[in-house]
């Protein structure tokens, strides 16, 4: 949050002024980096200092009138108890205000929703609990995940600075462009927020929302999901990363091939058989970092939410329903779909990974070409 | 508003007598049964401070958990059981019915009617509610837990990805729904049929006037909750598509629904208070209400109002832009007639005679700390900066400004204001102002440091945050616990004065005007069944 830390005594604290741990926590409103985000700030002083006046004036007499006015001091009740000039007076000076402020407010937000002339666009997609990132007009999609260890989280290991702020690929865009972003979503509603941007906008199932941004400094920004999303919703960060045109377009460059290349890898992999240890291994990890969430590091579930995989019949069972689930997800509940988010070499030790651990022997290897066999449709 | 009373001359003794033969029930049948508005008021209100601390327990977990960063005492999963049962508890469970017992004990009082219009309804909507949150609470313990998608229950959260407990869970607000109907209906009937001859429209108390407003709007919007629970009951059980895209519904429909019940709501929580603060501000102040007829109009106006503005709880969720436009003017304009009750109850007080008992502390901290909410609910309705502060702990700073420091306050000073009618004692001063400034201490202690939370960036409902936020949250946690620990001595003072204490006078307070201060304290069972004549 590098950004917001030279606006951090901008608001004037009472209580809090007195906190010396406060340092790392800006008191105010970011900023930001665009012109809207910075016309947002503008609009979030002046209604403060609106609330300050009214408010200095109001407590102030009530104050004075606690002071003064009190039987102690010997004094008696007056007897007005009515005057229509003032009561006028009192509800026409708020109107004035109020249209005061409906003015620049209107303006901000009619500019905020000028999406048109974009550079590039993004489709933004979140799903339980992960943002997924697509290019359009470019095969360039992938998703973005948290990157805090789950021991940083149950406290066996120390916190690092952007503790439950990071994630494995964050979404690039290039500076000095209006970038348009279309969001949506696979299963609840989330809300894609980045304060430096100052864009909030909520990811609904089956709608595309709209937002755009220009942002002119190159670096990092941070923001989460907003919206509560069921049990890890605070662990789905947003990080953007804006870089100039140049660098971007290189990067663009670079993730382009390394798709093309994975893809190329995929295919020779098909011919390839992995031994039982390595599929284990990488299975354990992959296992951790996308299912333990809801089916928990021990293979139990959540009972009445998350099945259990350790003694699933259907995992012991049948295996091709096995991978095709995993594959395909199941509509209408939260187990997505990982045939789109993960390599073959990942679904194949998953599979295995869970066929074999907690106690579910079956002894079965599946190799990669076996997920590829259910991905074509021609299942055992 | 003046009231003179011309009793009859036999009613000191018809009253008397009738203590004697108020032919109840002895022991849990007296309870059962009872179709008298005072026994009824009591249970309405003994079950809101159960239901108080049942739903404080839970703030106190979730405080627990936010004191520092990482996961330490619960899961994810049952955090946001927490958030949600806490929200229902306090906003159907505390708030509500404590509202619903103080027009129970003291409208029949203030209107001059022998009980409410109707007893035996009265009996039923009180005794529907204990099973309501039994059903709630018991659903903690089910596979897979309670309801977790948040007192605003957002669809599909609640439909397709709920948990088994959905069930228990729209069962339960129907009877919560039920209840406030039958509540507001009797209020409504009451107010309009059973008035003392001479208690015209204009000389109601504004707390009798508030809530018959209150009533309207429960009565409007309280079956359009039910319509939206029934609709994701259908959706997850039954197969209809109101809320999911791929069967042609739209999830948004359901914000739409919900916050057309759940924006009058936030008035029905808010108007009684202003009904109570009108009342005690003069008492204590010596000083007959500044601007009756126009608090009156505020009222009438900031309830129509509230069912103009509900998609300001939904800004982000895409809505056209001049959608957008209509809703921020329309909220901006509820500053109005808002700010003119703040200005008519400071204006009592200028040149007043005030002295400073609990109940005029309590409501003295109303005005401010409301205004407080106000002033952050009218950032709020500036929606370019909404879409900074929506569903962050700025607008957990609000709305707990407006609904404890607001209603919860409101309701606490009503309890030491009325408590010697009721009991026929009075409470211990010194015990009461120990509770009043603790309460207020640590109240701003907890809700104050959430604004400036908010705006560096935390969201709101998530069990575990970013290291930037650690000191405030502890501090914040700390101020919790020490609220929490405050409304003991509450319960103290509560105590302590139904057992015993300085005998209560009938007027009670020096200033105090109307009629529930001319019968004898305490109120006797039946009050004003030959009814008084107000000239």
């Amino acid at each position: 949050m590098a950004k917001t830390r030279s606006i951090r005594w901008s608001l004037p604290t009472l209580l809090l002024a007195a906190s010396a741990n406060a340092a790392a926590m800006p008191l105010n409103m970011t900023k930001g980096v665009t012109e809207i985000s910075q016309e947002v700030y503008s609009l979030h002083m002046l209604i403060f200092w609106i609330c300050c006046v009214i408010g200095a004036v109001v407590f102030g007499i009530m104050f004075v009138s606690i002071l003064l006015h009190r039987k102690s001091r010997g004094v008696q009740p007056a007897q007005f108890h009515e005057s229509t000039k003032i009561e006028i007076l009192w509800t026409a000076i708020p109107v004035v205000i109020l249209i005061g402020m409906a003015i620049p407010a209107s303006k901000t937000l009619i500019a905020m929703d000028d999406t048109s002339a974009a550079d590039v666009t993004v489709q933004i997609t979140g799903s339980q609990w992960k943002w997924h990132y697509k290019y359009l007009g470019s095969d360039l999609e992938y998703f973005s995940v948290l990157a805090t260890p789950r021991e940083q989280i149950s406290n066996k290991f120390d916190k690092g600075e952007n503790y439950l702020l990071e994630v494995d690929r964050p979404l690039v865009i290039p500076t000095g462009q209006k970038i348009r972003l279309l969001m949506t979503s696979d299963d609840v509603i989330h809300s894609w927020w980045v304060p430096a941007f100052a864009i909030k906008k909520d990811a609904n199932p089956g709608f595309i929302n709209e937002a755009w941004t220009r942002v002119d400094e190159p670096g990092i920004y941070r923001g989460q999901c907003a919206e509560l999303c069921g049990k890890d919703h605070a662990y789905m960060p947003v990080v953007v990363v804006a870089k100039s045109p140049e660098d971007y377009a290189a990067w663009k460059l670079a993730e382009e091939t390394r798709i093309a290349e994975a893809k190329a890898a995929e295919q020779e992999l098909l011919a390839m058989n992995m031994d039982m240890s390595e599929l284990m291994d990488n299975g354990e990890r992959t296992y951790i970092a996308y299912c333990a969430a809801c089916h928990q590091p021990n293979g139990a579930g959540l009972p009445g939410i998350f099945p259990a995989l350790a003694g699933s019949d259907l995992i012991l069972n049948d295996k091709t329903a096995h991978i095709d689930i995993v594959l395909n997800g199941k509509s209408g509940t939260a187990m997505q779909a990982f045939g789109r988010q993960l390599s073959l070499k990942e679904l194949a030790s998953v599979l295995t990974y869970t066929r074999n651990a907690w106690g579910n022997d079956t002894g079965d290897a599946i190799q990669a070409a076996d997920v590829y066999k259910v991905q074509q449709g021609e299942g055992e | 508003m003046s009231v003179v009373i011309t009793e009859p001359n036999d009613h000191e003794q018809h009253d008397h007598e009738h203590e004697h033969h108020d032919h109840k029930p002895a022991g849990i049948k007296r309870w059962l049964y009872t179709t008298n508005h005072k026994d009824i008021g009591t249970m309405y209100l003994v079950f809101a401070l159960i239901m108080f601390f049942i739903g404080g327990a839970m703030a106190m977990v979730i405080r627990l958990e936010l004191f520092q960063p990482g996961m330490q005492f619960v899961e994810p999963h049952f955090f946001n059981q927490m958030t949600t049962v806490h929200g229902l508890i306090m906003v159907f469970g505390a708030v509500m019915p404590a509202f619903t017992g103080l027009a129970n004990w003291m409208i029949p009082m203030m209107i001059g009617a022998p009980d409410m219009a109707l007893p035996r309804m009265n009996n039923w909507s009180f005794w529907i509610l204990p099973f309501a949150f039994l059903i709630l609470l018991l659903s903690l313990f089910m596979p897979g837990g309670g309801p977790s998608f948040g007192w605003t229950f957002y669809a599909p959260l609640s439909t397709t990805y709920s948990g088994d407990s959905t069930a228990l869970f729209v069962f339960s607000v129907h009877i919560m729904g039920i209840s406030s109907i039958m509540g507001a209906i009797n209020v409504i009937v009451t107010i309009w049929n059973m008035r003392a001859p001479g208690m015209t429209w204009m000389k109601m108390p504004l707390f009798v006037w508030t809530w018959f407003i209150t009533a309207f709007l429960l009565i409007m919007v309280m079956p359009v909750l039910a319509g939206v629970v029934t609709m994701v009951l259908t959706d997850k059980y039954f197969g209809t598509s109101f809320f999911d895209a791929a069967g042609g519904g739209d999830p948004v429909l359901f914000q739409h629904i919900f916050w057309f019940f759940g924006h009058p709501e936030v008035y029905i929580m808010i108007l009684p208070a202003f009904g109570i603060v009108s009342a005690i501000i003069p008492t204590f102040a010596r000083k007959r209400l500044f601007g009756y007829a126009s608090m009156v109009y505020a009222t009438a106006s900031i309830a129509i109002l509230s069912f103009l503005v509900w998609a300001h709880h939904m800004f982000t969720t895409g809505m056209p832009v001049f959608a957008t436009l209509f809703f921020m003017y329309a909220t901006m304009l509820i500053a109005v007639p808002t700010g003119v009750k703040v200005f008519n109850w400071v204006a009592t007080m200028w040149r007043g005679a005030m002295t400073f008992e609990v109940p005029m502390m309590f409501a003295l901290a109303f005005i401010v700390l409301f205004t407080i909410g106000g002033f952050s609910g009218l950032m709020l309705a500036i929606t370019p900066a909404d879409f900074q502060y929506h569903d962050t702990y700025f607008v957990v700073a609000h709305f707990h400004y407006v609904l404890v420091t607001g209603a919860i306050f409101s309701i606490v000073a009503a309890v030491y204001y009325w408590l010697p009618k009721w009991t026929g004692n009075m409470y211990d001063e010194t015990l009461g102002q120990w509770h009043f400034w603790c309460s207020l201490i640590s109240v701003n202690m907890l809700f104050f440091p959430m604004h400036f939370v908010g705006l560096a960036g935390m969201p709101r409902r998530i069990p575990d945050y970013a290291l930037q936020f650690a000191d405030f949250n502890a501090f914040i946690s700390i101020g919790g616990f020490l609220f929490g620990l405050s409304q003991l001595i509450f319960v103290w003072v509560l105590i302590k004065c139904a057992r015993g204490g300085v005998k209560a006078t009938d007027q009670v307070w020096e200033g105090a005007e109307g009629l529930e201060w001319e019968v004898p304290s305490p109120a006797p069972y039946h009050t004003f069944e030959t009814p008084p004549v107000i000239k």
